[in-house]
């Protein structure tokens, strides 16, 4: 049983459409990501799924609610981490979750959320005065701190160093293992493909692709490929004739690069085994979500 | 009042508070203008043409309408369009708790602001220049109430429509000095001529500003000041909630 269901969700801001046809469901548990460039009608989706906008057709269930009917309701049940929103300046960091937790009935051991999300240290300090990592862990906080049943993370990491990226991945994950469903929003592929259970790819306000990130990526047969300087020469023919091998080529310096299918990796180091010879430098390039994306937008404009 | 509500004014007041060119323009400011002006001799001696009142006498319901037009017309409206700006009010709309309440809390603190402004004039003025402690002091609290009520839905217009807080300070300047003039800060109403202290009477802060001043004297607020401030109230604040913008 799909914990939110969307089907057909139109939304127009004047005469522009900013989503049309959207369906897909998000089962209970998991961490759904939608993926898409800048402008695809991502946020939009999510503040419809959220009550924040009203659709102007199609139909959405949330939980079993309608987002705008039932929006005190839900609102109750789902937490939000949206962009370009923000707390005072001058709230503290203990004061923000301490006012925020007041909102719900049945709220969150805040102390405890500080503690999870590293923000301790920093729990007396004003929120103008955190850095870009810390208010992102704060706004997760404040999203997280009605005890929710799903999560809406909206870009969450952009404008975060690596390393802060990395430990709010972390923290997703702990979210999620705690039973949170999590609607995820991202124009990074590492992210999604590190985190998503499955993808829907939004692009110009439509779904073109809905699945998980290897199902996304073998779908669109993008390839995987190794790169190596072998210990002696290697048998260009031998290597053609595997059925696993789509392409061989070898440089003039001898490093050979190798294309295929997912099984191509396992192919030709038992080749070389064989042969005797030693695969140097070694290097594999997996098809990832970044390569289905591009096939399936056509057009690389994220970031 | 709902917990979140009592949370939310309390956590207003703290904003306020930690926010120190509020505290001095809102404040600090009417009571230093009050000092300077009751520094000034002539300001002390009684004059005929007054009804044998003293120009510092005049100046304490002023300075506290002096307070109100920089809590209602410049710091009220500026708060509301940086929670615009900033995204509170979106943040705000995720919770189970209307962000409706967040704008009820910043309202309220001003009353406890109000009466601090009030007390301390009162009391400067009494302590330092031997003015009157507010004879009427039940009509002087409504009228202080009144008056608050009246000059804040003239500035919750601005604050229901200014994007950004600099633009809703800037807006709130266009009503301020006006205001500020009509309750007197320039020129005492009683020194007006009778035409202009006629129209003053139709502003918010003209008429807060007798009222103020006819309770310090015993007696109670006209029909026309009430009339004027609950209009004022009524008017402006049902434009200020029609033209009100949440993003």
């Amino acid at each position: 049983m799909p914990v939110i269901e969307v089907s057909d969700l139109h939304k127009r801001y004047g005469e522009k459409v900013a989503v049309q046809n959207v369906s897909f469901t998000v089962e209970r548990g998991e961490i759904f990501g939608m993926l898409g460039p800048n402008g695809a009608g991502k946020t939009t989706t999510v503040e419809c799924v959220a009550g924040l906008r009203a659709p102007n057709g199609g139909s959405i269930s949330v939980l079993g609610l309608d987002p705008i009917r039932d929006r005190r309701v839900l609102h109750k049940r789902l937490g939000i981490q949206l962009q370009e929103s923000a707390i005072q300046n001058r709230l503290r960091v203990a004061e923000a979750l301490d006012l925020y937790s007041s909102f719900y009935e049945n709220p969150a051991d805040w102390e405890e959320l500080l503690d999870r999300l590293g923000l301790a240290p920093h729990r007396n300090v004003a929120y103008g005065k955190l850095s870009g990592g810390q208010k992102q862990r704060l706004s997760i906080a404040l999203a997280l701190v009605g005890k929710p049943e799903i999560a809406v993370l909206d870009e969450l990491t952009t404008g975060l160093d690596p390393q802060a990226r990395r430990d709010t991945w972390a923290l997703i994950e702990g979210v999620r293992d705690s039973g949170v469903t999590i609607i995820l929003v991202t124009h990074f592929m590492e992210e999604a493909q590190r985190l998503c259970d499955r993808v829907a790819v939004i692009d110009a306000g439509k779904v073109v692709a809905l699945d998980t990130p290897e199902g996304l990526a073998s779908h669109v047969g993008a390839e995987n490929r190794l790169y190596f300087r072998p210990s002696a020469p290697v048998d260009e023919a031998a290597l053609k004739e595997l059925p696993e091998v789509s392409s061989v080529r070898v440089a003039a310096d001898g490093t050979v690069s190798i294309a295929g299918d997912e099984h191509v990796v396992q192919a030709v180091m038992s080749l070389l085994a064989r042969a005797h010879i030693v695969a140097g430098d070694l290097r594999v390039d997996q098809a990832s979500l970044d390569d289905a994306f591009v096939a399936l937008i056509g057009h690389d404009s994220v970031e | 009042m709902s917990g979140s509500l009592v949370k939310l004014t309390r956590t207003e007041w703290k904003m306020f508070v930690r926010e120190p060119m509020a505290m001095i323009f809102g404040l600090a400011m009417p009571i230093v203008l009050l000092v300077i002006l009751g520094c000034i001799p002539s300001f002390r001696t009684h004059k005929p043409d007054l009804g044998g009142q003293r120009i510092i006498d005049l100046y304490v319901p002023i300075v506290i309408g002096l307070g109100l037009a920089t809590l209602c017309l410049l710091l009220l409206p500026g708060a509301l369009a940086s929670y615009r700006e900033k995204g509170i009010l979106r943040r705000m709309s995720t919770t189970p708790v209307p962000p409706t309440q967040l704008l009820a809390a910043r309202m309220l603190i001003d009353f406890p602001l109000a009466v601090v402004v009030m007390i301390v004039a009162v009391a400067v003025g009494v302590i330092a220049f031997g003015t009157k402690i507010p004879h009427q002091p039940i009509g002087f609290l409504i009228a202080l109430a009144l008056t608050t009520l009246a000059t804040q839905s003239l500035g919750m217009i601005i604050g229901a429509v200014a994007r950004t807080e600099s633009v809703g300070r800037g807006l709130g300047m266009v009503l301020y000095y006006p205001m500020m003039f009509c309750a007197g800060v320039w020129l005492p109403r009683d020194s007006m001529p009778h035409v202009l202290r006629r129209i003053t009477d139709f502003t918010p802060l003209g008429s807060g500003v007798g009222a103020l001043q006819n309770t310090i004297g015993g007696q109670w607020p006209t029909t026309l000041q009430i009339v004027v401030l609950v209009g004022f109230t009524l008017v402006a604040g049902a434009l200020a909630a029609r033209l009100f913008r949440w993003e």
